[in-house]
């Protein structure tokens, strides 16, 4: 097969190279759907003119996730730590189009709050599990999304242990106890976790 | 670390707008809001200024779960996520493990699924009625509706022994086909339901104390749903066809002819209409796919996936490996991540799994459609009376499980 030139790419990806030559930093194409990879401060750009082009018309927000890649072995798209998918779907078009940025640990990116209002709330839970803030989008401050307003820590990191054992909730310091930072979780065993010490001592 | 923030309090963390306004709470034990949803509102004498949704009392780190888990062991974890339409989650999760794995499964498999998954919706449709109809003082419809229920909880019984959470639907196909008589029983509730339907219907259609509570309640526009990430029936009611069943035809949708019924200004008493509606396009639905339901395997034939049968272990040593292999390590999708989305009973449910090429997940994500469809209560309450919260939250038909996950 030969190698695919710029002709061939999806209107949608040309018309964002046109607009942000710069800004892209790679797009792949893998089990027939396109992510286009930016840079996180040209996505608010790239979202408007997504929306806002009558041909392509990607006027409906899906959702936006996290990915923590810190664990991660293979080859990656972006080169922060972090990476944000961002899903639209063209209704015109019956297309969708996922766009990545990336962000180290403590960078914050913008939010898509004002060209689609339905970011608010995936953007509120990508801050409370993994950390990553979103500049503008921060209505209560102070508060979580989804877990108590005084947990400690971001779940959803590969470094934040899966509990399981022993998670102290003693005094408002919730969050898991120090033990368990440091213990391996294969996830699989329940060696230990069944039965009492009664059991094994009869 | 303040001790007390975790203690319910509306004062200390919720700014007021006005000066002579008054904060309500509502929940999170209100029995209105389907679980443990609490909405604070700021009302001006009875008229609500501004209103937020306090979630995370159900979270319980699936998503984190699930990266510690087999992918076919992810399966059960999707039933609990938005536990009224389960077959639908279950159906999602195998979508998005076989677009990654790279498989299809035969005809039969994806009509049997297309049978499970419409008969879950018209159960999920079914409490919403039910519950929708209590919230607003018609106590009536709730007897009928989940009597109708019951049944198609007998039918997924008949299959999986489970009511709630069949996990029948797994990538690579079904569990099993479905058992001797369950065609007949089907047939049955099919002859009856859409005229126990309509009794229901007529309690509500009518009334005119229903008309008044839902007339003109909660109106919201396409452009408003589609930028707040609305779909499913919300966006419907307001007016827009679109169908990720007719959108996207995954599982042979597009063989088979069916309605997508819309409403026209965008109330609760259009998504009423519309959910009514779509409960007996899924009939036809289910009766086109039951007679025109193909023989051969309703499985794949790639054994890395789905395990060989029974049968076959006792004279392969190649099935006994794939068996051993199966139940122990599971299978491992190659590197990368794959998105794949079904039309739910609450709207667009899809599943981004990214694999790194072991036999776990490496993040494994839903979109939860109830938590974007929430979003529409802070929008739609603004500027109407405290009692029309009751109307949107349940015209919106929440489920707190896939909200907080």
């Amino acid at each position: 097969m030969a190698a695919p030139t710029a002709a061939d790419e999806r209107a949608e990806v040309q018309k964002l190279r046109a607009a942000l030559p710069q800004g892209i930093v790679k797009v792949k194409d893998f089990r027939d759907e396109t992510y286009v990879c930016l840079g996180k401060d040209d996505i608010v750009e790239a979202a408007t003119l997504l929306r806002d082009d009558p041909d392509l018309a990607y006027t409906y927000f899906v959702e936006c996730l996290g990915v923590d890649y810190s664990a991660w072995e293979h080859e990656r798209d972006l080169p922060g730590r972090f990476e944000v998918v961002y899903n639209l779907f063209s209704i015109k078009n019956g297309s969708r189009i996922f766009l990545k940025v990336s962000a180290d640990d403590g960078e914050a990116i913008p939010t898509l709050v004002g060209v689609f209002p339905g970011a608010e709330y995936p953007e509120r839970e990508i801050r409370d599990l993994f950390g990553i803030p979103f500049e503008g989008n921060d209505p209560y401050p102070g508060q979580r999304f989804l877990l108590p307003d005084d947990w400690i820590g971001y779940p959803l990191r590969k470094e934040y242990p899966l509990g399981g054992d022993d998670v102290l909730f003693d005094l408002g310091q919730r969050g898991p106890a120090v033990e368990d930072v440091s213990m391996p979780h294969a996830g699989e065993s329940f060696e230990g976790k069944t039965g009492s010490e009664d059991v094994s001592g009869r | 670390m303040n001790q007390q923030t975790f203690m319910p309090s509306t004062e200390t963390v919720f700014e007021k707008t006005g000066e002579n306004t008054m904060v309500v709470n509502m929940g999170p034990q209100h029995p209105s809001t389907h679980g443990v949803l609490r909405v604070i509102c700021e009302l001006e004498g009875e008229v609500i200024v501004k209103c937020q949704c306090v979630i995370g009392y159900l979270h319980t780190g699936m998503e984190k779960e699930a990266e510690y888990q087999q992918y076919n062991k992810c399966v059960v974890m999707t039933d609990r996520m938005d536990y009224l339409n389960a077959n639908g989650n279950n159906l999602a999760h195998a979508l998005a493990v076989e677009k990654l794995l790279g498989i299809e499964i035969p005809r039969r498999g994806s009509y049997l699924r297309v049978i499970l998954a419409e008969l879950s919706r018209i159960a999920s449709h079914s409490v919403w009625l039910g519950t929708h109809g209590l919230d607003l003082g018609a106590m009536t419809p709730f007897f009928y509706i989940m009597q109708q229920r019951e049944y198609i909880l007998d039918l997924f019984e008949m299959f999986a022994g489970v009511r709630m959470m069949p996990s029948w639907i797994v990538p690579g196909g079904l569990r099993g086909d479905i058992p001797s008589g369950f065609d007949a029983k089907l047939r049955k509730f099919l002859d009856e339901f859409p005229g126990e339907l309509e009794i229901v219907e007529n309690l509500l259609v009518e009334n005119p104390i229903w008309k008044e509570r839902t007339y003109d309640v909660g109106v919201m526009s396409v452009e408003q749903a589609l930028g707040l990430g609305c779909s499913g029936p919300i966006l419907r009611g307001s007016g827009l066809a679109f169908d990720m069943r007719k959108a996207t035809s995954y599982c042979c949708y597009d063989e088979f002819d069916f309605g997508i019924p819309v409403g026209k200004k965008g109330d609760v008493f259009d998504r009423f209409l519309v959910r009514i509606a779509e409960m007996k396009e899924s009939c036809k639905i289910i009766r086109q796919a039951l007679d025109g339901l193909p023989e051969g395997p309703w499985n794949s034939s790639d054994r890395k996936v789905v395990p060989p049968p029974r049968t076959e272990l006792d004279n392969s040593m190649e099935s006994l490996i794939h068996h051993f292999k199966q139940w122990t390590e599971g299978y491992h999708p190659p590197v990368g991540e794959a998105y794949a989305a079904v039309e739910g009973s609450k709207g667009e449910l899809g599943f981004y799994i990214v694999s790194d090429g072991s036999n776990r997940p490496y993040r494994w994500h839903e979109r939860p459609s109830s938590l974007m469809n929430l979003k529409a209560l802070e929008v739609l309450a603004i500027g109407r009376l405290i009692a029309d919260v009751i109307a949107i939250i349940g015209s919106i038909d929440i489920v707190l499980g896939e909200i907080d996950r």
